[in-house]
């Protein structure tokens, strides 16, 4: 069975369209004197401007490793941020605190820490599921590089991004 | 200077430099800034800025950071320019190679030849202001254009692929659809006129005020008023028609780029593509400079003295020269900045909306405004 559309009857002069031409040339006319005003919110004229100050508490920028306000490094290379990163950003390799140190207590730290930095997704799914908190997603997003080398984040860099956090549990408290 | 004009090599001398004068001083820069003027005034309309700003990469060879003009984004043609040069010109392998590189200089090149019977200006140093002052002035503009088909229905054939293939299709119904229009409502106009000689046309209305606007002489007769009926039709078909012949929204169903990827220009990068598009954009400034001829008066300013060839090489002479030459670009960039006002505000025609309007509207009211002129004249001689 065909089903006819009812349309609407048009006038002559909407059928002719033109009325509807020019006050749709009324529109944007309106719109390019408003531009020309400064009466529009134009958005943000990035680099010059920009947000930073504003980024919420929950913002997340790129991730990177802390230390506790003792100056150890809370990482303690379980791969448990390894194993969780879903496009597996993250590359450890675990070691071992030799005796002799002040914190052999805790007896395991990386060795070698990297976070492909064209990898990683922001996600902070790293962040939650660390059980040290020692991996935190900071404010910062525009990371560039020059070649695929440098986008690659080795410790050093992630310890230099991360900065000091205090502990929050005192887990590894020398008393005990 | 009336004898100067018998010796051959300073006419050719004289030619040679309107010539550079025009096409490269002037339309290819106008070009460029057009294609710029488009991108700002449409990022306008759409409240966003366009192009603010551009850096020459000078850290590139050592400097610390790019060089920031003030100009803002006006270094964007050069940096586009650049760009052209720089890509690599690639032409598949499934091209027809022949067609494939002849297209776009097909586009191009009649675009440009149109402009040489347009008078930019008024007598200047004794010359007139126009490369060739040929008595069949507006004959030869539609005669070139014409031609200008053949580059993009050539590109849509040659590129061997669907999107092209359609575009150029599209491309080829459309333009000679309207053709007939773009001829038949220039035909009252010349009815007036008398003449076909695009110089003599500017004479006419520097004598009885603009085509369009017939009070800019200062007076009006009855002849005018009556006149001003079939002008105003004469003005809007021809108008609509050079929208489709240059393939600009809402006519623009070869290129369309939601549809088509890029329509007809899809296989092209680089130079081939550069000059399809500056092609584009000339004959819209050719479309603008055969309407301001026409209806607007071409380079007359109301109510400002004229030069005849003694007094243009006078000082004075010269200065009102320059005004005039600034005048006729300044009517031609009031017109492409309408044909870009348009763009952003209408949605594309359907093809056959578009062949009903061509075959079924303009057409008939082109012939039927060249009938109401005719009676028009006989009444009121």
């Amino acid at each position: 069975m065909a089903y006819t559309v009812r349309r609407p009857n048009l006038t002559f002069w909407e059928k002719l369209y033109l009325p509807n031409i020019i006050a749709g040339l009324a529109i944007t006319l309106k719109h390019l004197r408003k531009m020309l005003a400064g009466e529009t919110h134009v958005v943000m004229q990035y680099p010059e401007e920009k947000w930073d100050a504003h980024l919420p508490e929950y913002y997340r920028g790129a991730p990177t490793l802390v230390m506790d306000q003792h100056g150890r490094e809370k990482c303690v290379s379980c791969q448990l941020c390894e194993f969780i990163c879903p496009p597996r950003a993250i590359k450890i390799k675990p070691g071992h605190i030799p005796a002799e140190n002040e914190f052999a207590k805790v007896e395991k730290a990386p060795e070698a820490f990297d976070i492909d930095m064209t990898r990683c997704i922001y996600c902070g799914l790293c962040e939650e599921v660390c059980p040290e908190q020692a991996i935190f997603l900071r404010k910062e997003y525009a990371i560039t590089g020059e070649s695929r080398a440098e986008m690659v984040h080795d410790k050093a860099k992630l310890y230099e991004l991360g900065g000091t956090m205090p502990n929050l549990v005192h887990k590894w408290n020398p008393d005990k | 200077m009336a004898l100067l004009n018998d010796i051959p090599w300073f006419l050719i001398a004289a030619s040679v430099a309107k010539t550079l004068f025009l096409i490269f001083l002037v339309v290819l820069p106008l070009v460029s800034y057009t294609v710029y003027a488009e991108r700002r005034v449409s990022a306008l309309i759409q409240d966003r800025l366009g192009p603010n700003r551009t850096g020459f990469p000078i850290s590139l060879f050592g400097f610390k950071k790019d060089l920031q003009l003030v100009l803002g984004g006006l270094g964007q043609p050069i940096a586009d320019a650049v760009k052209f040069l720089l890509k690599e010109d690639f032409t598949p392998g499934h091209v027809n190679k022949v067609y494939f590189w002849m297209a776009p200089v097909l586009a191009m090149v009649p675009a440009l030849s149109t402009l040489a019977v347009i008078p930019f200006g008024n007598y200047m140093f004794g010359q007139k202001m126009v490369v060739a002052d040929v008595n069949v002035g507006i004959l030869y503009v539609f005669a070139i254009a014409s031609i200008g088909v053949y580059g993009i229905v050539l590109a849509g054939w040659s590129s061997n692929s669907k999107y092209p293939f359609l575009g150029g299709i599209r491309a080829s119904s459309q333009m000679i659809s309207y053709e007939l229009s773009l001829g038949l409502s220039a035909v009252p106009v010349l009815m007036i006129l008398g003449n076909l000689n695009l110089a003599d046309a500017i004479d006419y209305q520097v004598k009885n005020g603009w085509l369009l606007l017939p009070f800019t002489d200062g007076k009006l007769t009855l002849r005018e008023l009556l006149l001003w009926v079939p002008v105003l039709i004469s003005f809007i078909v021809f108008s609509i028609s050079m929208f489709a012949e240059t393939n600009r929204l809402p006519f623009d169903l070869p290129e369309s780029e939601t549809e088509l990827v890029a329509g007809y220009h899809t296989e092209y990068s680089s130079m081939k593509f550069a000059l399809f598009f500056l092609g584009e954009y000339a004959a819209m400034i050719a479309g603008s400079s055969v309407i301001t001829v026409l209806f607007l008066g071409g380079w007359h300013v109301p109510f400002l003295p004229v030069n005849t060839l003694e007094s243009s090489m006078t000082a004075p002479g010269a200065v009102l020269g320059l005004i005039h030459i600034t005048a006729f670009f300044a009517k031609v960039a009031l017109l492409l900045g309408i044909f870009i006002w348009i763009r952003w505000t209408l949605p594309r025609f359907r093809f056959d909306q578009l062949m009903k309007l061509g075959w079924l509207y303009l057409f008939e009211i082109a012939l039927v405004n060249i009938f109401i002129t005719a009676g028009i004249l006989a009444l009121v001689r």
